[in-house]
């Protein structure tokens, strides 16, 4: 139980680790602030091409979705890290994840959006549209809102699964708070910065988890 | 070289991929294997916590919503790391494939539980109530009235994490389990091209997409007549 707690909980070695782990939940939080509005933008323009009249726009966002849904994340980033340098693309870590979180997030963002815009009523675009309202004006003030309130869970949900994925950026040694802390581990030979890495994720993330959970019971599945 | 020429030579280089190919087909067994593990006791013991829910024994049920809110909030990479590096030091031992598979496994069961549990909680009161005075006892009633209902509800978006969760396998390979990923890895660090790791993406593609399809379709059928 000594070993156990010396190991996973040293108190010492996480105060000595705190600065430097403090300085990777800026680079986490500066990610997130990249990453997850460029995937809603992404996603809505996915969403819009997906629901296109035209099968020539339809299918080939389709297409697009559901390759980057079926790619592990880890795959994509580390192909475009250390796949792309080989044809002469040179990224730098937070290029490399943004560029492949954009993708997969689009494409996460993009499905659940698509979601959202089939449910609410096409009567709803009739009605806007004649009542003098352009096509962009009736998306922006009456399907989208509409659409984003009745998928408002999985959209929270999914943010919490972007927010839980740019721990990957470690991999490509981006500075975010995992790095800080398995680069602390290693020096020290002891578990607890990655211990108290999990505590700054639990700060952040527990209040959107019971989030979801609460509305979950509201909706049912 | 032309442009074209150059691009075939770093993603699609035939040499390096037949030489490699038999790594990537290990690594592929490697993924199947962990995936399959994961989802059979990932999902079975997420069923377990939900049903243990029900019984509403204070303290279990405390447990269990904790459990489950830690798992479904930190990243796989987190625990996997802190399972995999700290435990060796306060004298337990486990394999990389093993610490995959436990952790994976207690995320998809997190997910599970919640999923469940929320299915279980929109399963109509009166169904409980019919079944009961129809002379069921409550596990009867559970298991032959309520459980039925439960999982219909919950198929498609169990199904759609039991995908994301085996995806997150290929995480195995930061702590050196054998799979695609890591084959292709090692095979791009060795060959000094990126034509494995093309090969890997690939591998992946064939073995999720049919999965995401599938999943599509799933949330079709069960998104009309819902119970």
């Amino acid at each position: 139980m000594q070993s156990f707690i010396e190991q996973f909980f040293n108190i010492q070695i996480m105060i000595a680790t705190w600065p430097t782990l403090l300085q990777g939940t800026g680079v986490t939080l500066l990610l997130c602030a990249a990453v997850i509005p460029m995937g809603l933008i992404g996603g809505l323009l996915a969403a819009l091409a997906s629901n296109s009249k035209s099968r020539l726009i339809q299918w080939p966002t389709i297409a697009f979705v559901d390759f980057f849904r079926s790619i592990p994340p880890l795959v994509l980033l580390i192909f475009v890290y250390s796949g792309l340098p080989f044809a002469g693309f040179r990224l730098s870590p937070f290029t490399a994840v943004v560029i492949a979180f954009f993708l997969n997030n689009s494409a996460y963002y993009g499905e659940i959006l698509r979601a959202g815009l089939q449910s609410v009523g096409y009567g709803q675009t009739e009605a806007a549209r004649s009542t003098g309202l352009s096509a962009i004006q009736s998306l922006r003030f009456i399907v989208l809102p509409q659409a984003i309130r009745n998928v408002l869970p999985d959209l929270l949900s999914n943010t919490i699964e972007v927010i839980k994925l740019t721990s990957l950026a470690s991999v490509v040694s981006l500075a975010e708070i995992l790095y800080s802390a398995d680069m602390a581990r290693s020096v020290t030979y002891n578990a607890s910065p990655i211990v108290l890495a999990a505590g700054i994720y639990l700060i952040i993330l527990w209040p959107l988890v019971r989030l979801v959970s609460q509305f979950g019971k509201k909706i049912g599945t | 070289m032309s442009q074209w020429e150059r691009f075939i030579d770093t993603f699609f280089n035939r040499s390096v991929i037949v030489q490699y190919l038999p790594d990537i087909f290990k690594g592929i067994w490697i993924t199947l294997e962990i995936s399959v593990l994961i989802v059979i006791f990932g999902i079975l013991l997420g069923c377990i916590l939900a049903v243990l829910r029900v019984y509403k024994i204070r303290a279990i049920s405390f447990c269990i919503i904790v459990f489950a809110d830690i798992f479904r909030a930190l990243p796989p990479l987190v625990l996997i790391l802190i399972v995999f590096f700290g435990l060796p030091n306060a004298g337990i031992f486990l394999s990389s494939f093993l610490v995959l598979f436990v952790v994976l496994t207690l995320v998809l069961a997190a997910f599970s539980e919640e999923i469940l549990w929320a299915g279980l909680t929109s399963v109509d009161s009166g169904q409980w109530e019919a079944a009961r005075s129809s002379g069921l006892s409550l596990n009867q009633a559970l298991i032959w009235i309520i459980l039925p209902q439960a999982f219909r509800l919950a198929i498609p978006p169990l199904t759609n994490r039991a995908i994301a969760i085996t995806k997150m396998t290929a995480l195995g390979t930061v702590i050196g389990v054998p799979d695609i990923l890591n084959q292709a890895t090692t095979a791009q660090s060795f060959s000094g091209n990126a034509s494995p790791l093309m090969v890997a993406a690939i591998a992946y593609v064939i073995i999720f997409l049919p999965l995401v399809i599938a999943s599509r379709r799933l949330e079709y059928k069960f998104s009309w007549k819902k119970v």
